[in-house]
Order: structure tokens, then sequence, then C-alpha cells
């Protein structure tokens, strides 16, 4: 038995069905062969230009993803379930978001207070009141997930404000259809290119009403941002305008983007800053980011935000453990994804929990992201734990406790061949005001330290492909 | 289209054309200074490009090494083709979406390779050999654009920047050698020198063949000065420039409806002036004056089409 579940392998060793051509395609292929590819694929994503700036001092301020030239696969019953399972949660977290700046029936029904939700500080008070186009809040969310055994899947985090990655999906698949074409001829791998038109339908669902065709376009802090390649990509393959806040006017509540022609009427804004840089009228007055008299323009109606404003507060990670109990409430469903059980150090007796059993537990901060100050436990030294249990009395409000996953392996090619390294996945879904789109598959992220539980790219994380088999693969096997 | 995005992308070009034409001019000083004054030779490649109040700040003498090497990579010069080529990727990735693939991979390319240069690489040995490394960027550059862009504003304002930079470059060229092409000052008309003299304008602009193609005569100074400025058929010409500047500035106005401004009657004026124009009269009111009259409507131009188009 393995200590921990592998995507090829499962428990026992034996190569599950869904990975029988990956197995054999690595066992007949030559390491030197897969070295060569490797660097291939390294060639081609810096030719492209897809870099991502990692934030150390001094460093390389652009710098490679590393990729992984093994597929990770689910088969189509797999999908089938996480695709139920992800637009169920994320229904339940725009139903929420619309309760929270609407009626607050959660709150009348007891679930969380009014002063929980207030003074959280992704909650945006100038929204309160404000129904977004089409009604919907996140329209593009990034769900992470993680396996641990065959039928197993955990939600991780939920990502509602502007999750980035899905340029990686879409050129991972690209490089390796360029390196291993008979790979795809062999094994029948569900499309991802419709990403982008997907997006774009998604994003003009939600134009606020009128006779004009809406203008959709994407907003970038400028080339200097780690995820520019993403924005400029996303903004290519939908074929709209990628636009920074000084390409942005608001004349009469109504956004205008300057042109050779003059001034355009913006209608949707796919923005990749953050709420705080959104309008330095509102926001914070030295942001340059942003449009002066956006969320003027917002309130009115005249502009949809996706994004919208405030969506953070559903994917905060001390939110996070109240999902389940809004899938229950506002879908009367049970939650079909198992949310990871969590201990808000908020709460007296939780902390005393966690910081008796701080060498078993992850501990991560509430307002966290990227893989920046978080414990894990099992790894972690006495010196380490000690330092960090200081600060958990200092202000236990600010963090978050779960049990170590047994994340699950992928084989991943690494100097003395294929070995696992554990993997989690991040599927993009979509929801316009006509509907949920997911396309099947999403971006996985390998720990390539032997060992190391941490995918985050900021922490030295790489990426692979993420393939979902068809239906019916080659015939009906 | 975006204003700024017009910007990037004329800026971009010009970037790219201004590299193309350095390293022309570079290989015709480095060629002819075996044959007229090495230091002359060299001057007057630093004057053409623009750099020789730059240069005389950072060196006391022209030797041929230290003038490639500021020519090409130095710090204190803004306009050296690897500062060029630094130029022209930051604007390609401003608006890395204006552009296709193939053009960003063209400039990408280009700016990693540049990364690897050592400073051997512009020793004079070295030189001929990276000199052609830069044009095949800006051939593999020009080629991109040309088969993969959509005919829309982003091309028309592609193709401006180009053509901009060109006519701009070609006529300092023409400038600074002008003194050359002066029948009086040609003392020995005739002689193997002045021959060499007249032949280093063609080659700064890669125009050698084409001469023979056009005139089938030995190279004179009336001839050289036509192919440059009024010649439509040669490429490089303040004539073929401008009648691709006003065919831009024509089919941006078109997606504009038509509408019109100041940009495109000065355009429209200097490629007439060009059109109808005659060497011998240029000649006779002087060269100098003509071409100092066209460098300073080039910048004009080059304003009027930015108060325009991209505010």
């Amino acid at each position: 038995m393995r200590q921990f579940f592998d995507d090829m392998h499962g428990l026992d060793g034996d190569i599950r069905a869904a990975y029988a051509e990956i197995a054999t395609w690595l066992a007949e292929t030559p390491p030197h062969t897969l070295s060569a590819k490797r660097e291939e694929a390294e060639r081609l994503f810096r030719r492209i230009g897809i870099t991502f700036a990692v934030y150390t001092e001094g460093g390389d301020t652009e710098r490679l993803i590393p990729f992984d030239i093994i597929p990770r696969v689910l088969d189509a019953e797999e999908w089938a379930f996480l695709e139920r399972g992800l637009k169920q949660r994320v229904n339940a977290l725009n139903l929420f978001l619309a309760d929270v700046y609407g009626a607050r029936e959660i709150v009348r029904a007891g679930k969380l207070t009014n002063a929980h939700i207030d003074s959280h500080p992704a909650y945006c008070a100038h929204v309160q009141g404000v129904t977004p186009p089409g009604g919907v809040y996140t329209h593009i969310a990034g769900i992470d997930l993680v396996r641990t055994g065959v039928n197993d899947f955990y939600v991780l985090e939920d990502n509602c404000r502007t999750p980035s990655g899905v340029s990686y999906m879409l050129e991972n698949r690209s490089v390796m259809m360029r390196l291993f074409p008979d790979l795809f001829a062999r094994i029948g791998v569900e499309p991802v290119a419709r990403y982008p038109q997907d997006l774009l339908r998604t994003l003009r669902s939600v134009a606020p009403a009128g006779d004009e065709e809406p203008c959709v376009v994407v907003l970038t802090p400028g080339q200097f941002n780690s995820a520019y390649y993403e924005h400029s990509f996303l903004a290519d393959e939908m074929g709209v305008e990628l636009v920074e806040g000084i390409d942005l006017v608001v004349r009469d509540k109504k956004v205008f983007m300057r042109t050779t022609g003059g001034l355009k009427r913006v209608h949707v804004i796919y923005r990749r800053i953050d709420d705080d840089f959104l309008d330095p009228m509102v926001f914070r007055p030295d942001s340059v980011l942003g449009a002066f008299g956006l969320m003027e323009a917002y309130r009115a109606g005249n502009i949809a935000l996706a994004n919208a404003p405030g969506a953070g507060i559903a994917d905060d990670k001390a939110i996070y453990m109240h999902v389940p109990e809004m899938i229950r409430f506002y879908l009367g469903e049970e939650p079909i994804l198992n949310n990871v059980p969590t201990w808000d150090c908020a709460n007296e007796g939780a902390l005393a929990y966690v910081l008796d059993h701080l060498e078993e537990l992850v501990v991560k901060e509430t307002r966290g992201s990227g893989g920046y100050g978080m414990l894990v436990g099992p790894h972690s030294t006495k010196k380490t734990r000690d330092a960090f249990a200081k600060k958990l009395r200092q202000t236990p409000s600010a963090y978050v406790a779960q049990p170590t996953l047994a994340l699950s392996t992928c084989p991943t090619f690494v100097a003395d061949g294929a070995a696992p390294r554990h993997v989690d996945l991040r599927p993009f879904v979509l929801s316009g005001a006509d509907g949920v789109r997911i396309v099947p598959g999403g971006l996985t992220r390998v720990a390539l330290t032997e060992g190391s539980l941490v995918v985050n790219s900021s922490q030295g994380g790489g990426t692979k492909d993420t393939w979902v088999l068809h239906t019916r693969q080659n015939g009906g096997k | 289209m975006l204003a700024r995005a017009a910007e990037s992308l004329f800026w971009l070009a010009r970037y790219m054309e201004r590299m193309d034409n350095l390293a022309r001019l570079i290989e015709a000083a480095q060629s002819m200074a075996g044959v007229l004054s090495e230091t002359e030779e060299w001057r007057s490649a630093l004057t053409a490009a623009g750099v020789d109040e730059l240069y005389d700040a950072t060196y006391d003498i022209v030797t041929p090494e230290s003038a490639a090497l500021f020519l090409c990579n130095s710090p204190t010069n803004p306009s050296a083709i690897v500062s060029c080529l630094d130029k022209a990727r930051i604007n390609a990735r401003a608006m890395r979406g204006a552009l296709t693939r193939d053009m960003w991979e063209a400039v990408n390319q280009g700016w990693l390779e540049s990364r690897q240069l050592t400073s051997e690489a512009f020793s004079p040995a070295r030189l001929p050999d990276t000199l052609d490394w830069v044009r095949t960027i800006s051939t593999r550059f020009s080629g991109a654009y040309q088969t993969t862009m959509l005919r829309n504003e982003n091309y028309w304002f592609t193709r401006l920047g180009t053509f901009l930079e060109r006519a701009d470059n070609t006529a300092r060229i023409l400038d600074v050698k002008y003194h050359l092409l002066l029948p009086e000052a040609s003392s020995g008309v005739g002689g193997m020198l002045d021959y060499y003299q007249w032949t280093s304008v063609l080659r700064a602009v890669s125009a050698v063949r084409a001469y023979q193609w056009v005139y089938r005569e030995e190279v004179k100074p009336w001839n050289v000065a036509e192919l440059l400025l009024l010649r439509q058929e040669m490429p490089r010409s303040l004539r073929a420039c401008y009648d691709a500047i006003t065919q831009c500035l024509d089919e941006i106005a078109a997606v504009h409806g038509g509408k019109r401004g100041e940009c495109h009657r000065l355009a429209g004026a200097i490629a007439s002036q060009l059109r109808y124009g005659r060497i011998g009269d240029i000649f006779q009111s002087g060269l100098h004056e003509h071409l100092t009259q066209q460098i300073e409507r080039a910048a004009e131009l080059g304003d009027q089409i930015a108060a325009y188009y991209m505010r």
C-alpha cells in the first residue's frame, strides 16, 4: 500500500484505466526523448512569452513556471462528478453574494451575523443594494480541488475575485499538442480551446440592457503585473481590447475608452485589478489603475464589472467553512464536493485545539494567498512551530487551520525519470446571466520538490496539462 | 482601436525600423572605413544616427571599436541597436494583444537573443555577423506583420511607423553625405575615391544593386540623390515612404468615416512635392536645405499624428 493515492497507480499500485495509454507511452519512451521534449517545451514557453513575475528581491522578474510534460488524467465519470459539484458550489456562492448585498436572508436564518459580514475586509459597502447586471457576482471562479482517494475530492479554496491561471491551462494544452500529436491521436481528450469564446459569451450575457452591441474589455494593471501575460492573452483570444486605467473615462455615469476615433462606450469590464484600485473616487485615492467615477457608473447599472466588486467576501478562508451550509440553505441540496474540516482560530476552543495539534495541521492566514505565510505542520521544525504559535496567539482571528490532507500524487518527470509528486486542480467556472459553463479540465499544479505539498507557483510549484477523457474513448472501450 | 494601442504599434514599428537602419549604416561604415578615412566614415555614421554629440560626451576620439560599440550597445546611447530592441519590446508587450503571435515572437525572440550578447559580439571581427542577426530580426518582424496582421487600424498604424521612421532615416543619411554629392565639392570627378564615396551612400541604404538596375550607368551624384528622394520604385526613397504614409493615413481616415486632420494635409503636401519634384530643381535650391526641411517635416508629421489619433 502507498501512503498517498496516486492518480496513475491508485493505492495498490495497479495502473488505473484512465492512465493505461500514458503508462504504455512512459514505458516505451526513452528518458532522453522525454528530456528533449521537456527542453523543447521550455523553449516554446519562453518564445511565446508566458512568464510569471515572482516577487523576490533582485531576481528575474519574468520567470517561467516549470511545466511538466506528463499529463494529469481524469476519466469522463470523474469529470462529470466534479462538474456537477462545481456548478452546485458556484451557484451557491453567487446566491450567497446576492444575499449578502441584498436581503440578507442568511442572517435572518441565523447562519451568519450582520457584524460578521459588515466587518469583513472584502465586504464592499458601496454596492450594498446594487444588483449587478444579470444578477451574477462571481463570473469567473477558480475552485481549488485536491484528491485524496479514488472517490474523494475536496475543495481546498474558492477563488471568487480574479482567479488566474487559465492561460496556462490553454497554453499547456497547445504545447502538449505540438509536442505529442501521436498521444492525442491515441487518446481521446476533451478540448479546452473554447474557453475564450465561453468567457466572451459569459461576459456579454451580463452587459447592461441596451440597443448597442455590447463592448467588452479586459482591464489590466499593466505589463509589470505578474499575470500580465494572461490578461493580454485572454483579451487577444476573445478579440477584445486590453485596456489600462488611463484608457478609460467616465462621463454621465457611463464608461468610455479613448480610441483613435474618439471616446467609445464600454459595457462590460473583465477587470484584473483588485477592488481597492477600481475607482480612486471611492477606494484608494492614490490608485491610477482604475477609472475615476467607475463605481458611480456601476451603481447606475451602466457597466458590468466581472467579477463584481465585493465578491471577495465569498472566498475568504473564514467564510469557506460555511459553504456546505450555504449549499443546503440556498439550494436545498446536499453538497456534492467535500469541504476540508476547518478550525476558525477566532473561536477559543478551536484555537486551543490548533495550538495543541500544530504538528499535524496546516495553518493559513485567512487573508493570505499564494501559499505565503502558511505553516505545514508535518513539514515544520519545532522552531518554526513555536514562532508560528506566537503569531497565532497574537491575532488568532487571522488564521484558520485544517488537517494536512494526503494530496494525491501524479507521475512527474524529474531528474531520474517519472516519480510521484503531489498535485491539485483548479477548474475555471464561468457564470453568466445565461447559466454556468465549465470547460473540461483546469490547471493542475504540481509540487516539484519531493514530498512537498505546496503547489503554488510562487513557492516553486509547476503545472501540468489536465486531460479529461472522452466518454467513449477509442470507440467504447 | 485604443489610442494607446495605436501609439504602441506605431512606436514598436519605428524602433524596429530604426534598428534596421542603424545596422545598415554601421555595415556601410565598416566596409567603407577600409577605403576612406576611418575616422571620417565612423564620424558620419554617428552624425547620421543623430548621436555624435552623445558620443563625444563619452569618448575623446573616434575609433572603429568604440564607435561600433556605441552605436550597437551602450548605456549612454538611448538610440543604440540594443536599446531600440528593448524599447520595441516594451511597446510590444504593453499592447501584446494588438500584435499577432508571429509579430510578438519575432520581437520577443530577438530580444531574448539580445540578452545573450556579450561585448565581444560588437568587436570588428564579429560585427558583420551581429549586424546580419539584427537585420534578420527586423526582417522577421516586418515579414510577420505583413503576412499575419488583419488589414485594420492596427496594421495601418504599424506600417505608418515603419515608413515615417524610414523616411526620416533616409533623409538623415543623405544629409550627412550631401557634401559628397555636390559636384563642386568632389574634385576629380570620376576618380576612384568619388566612386567609393557615392557608393558608400548607396550602401548605407542597401541600394547599390538597385542603382545599377535603375540607371545602368556609373554612379553619379544627382542620380543617387534622385534615387533616394524621388524614385517611386526605390523602397527606401522618400517618395516611396510618403506614398506609403499617405496610403496608411487614408486607410485610417476611411475607418473613421473619412474624418481628416492636419496630419493628413501635411502628409499629402509632402507626398505631392516628392511626386512632382525634379532633382535639378532640388539641387538648384540647395540639397542640404531640402533635406533639413524633410527631417523637420517628418518630426512635425509624427507630432500631428500623435495629436490627432493618440491622445
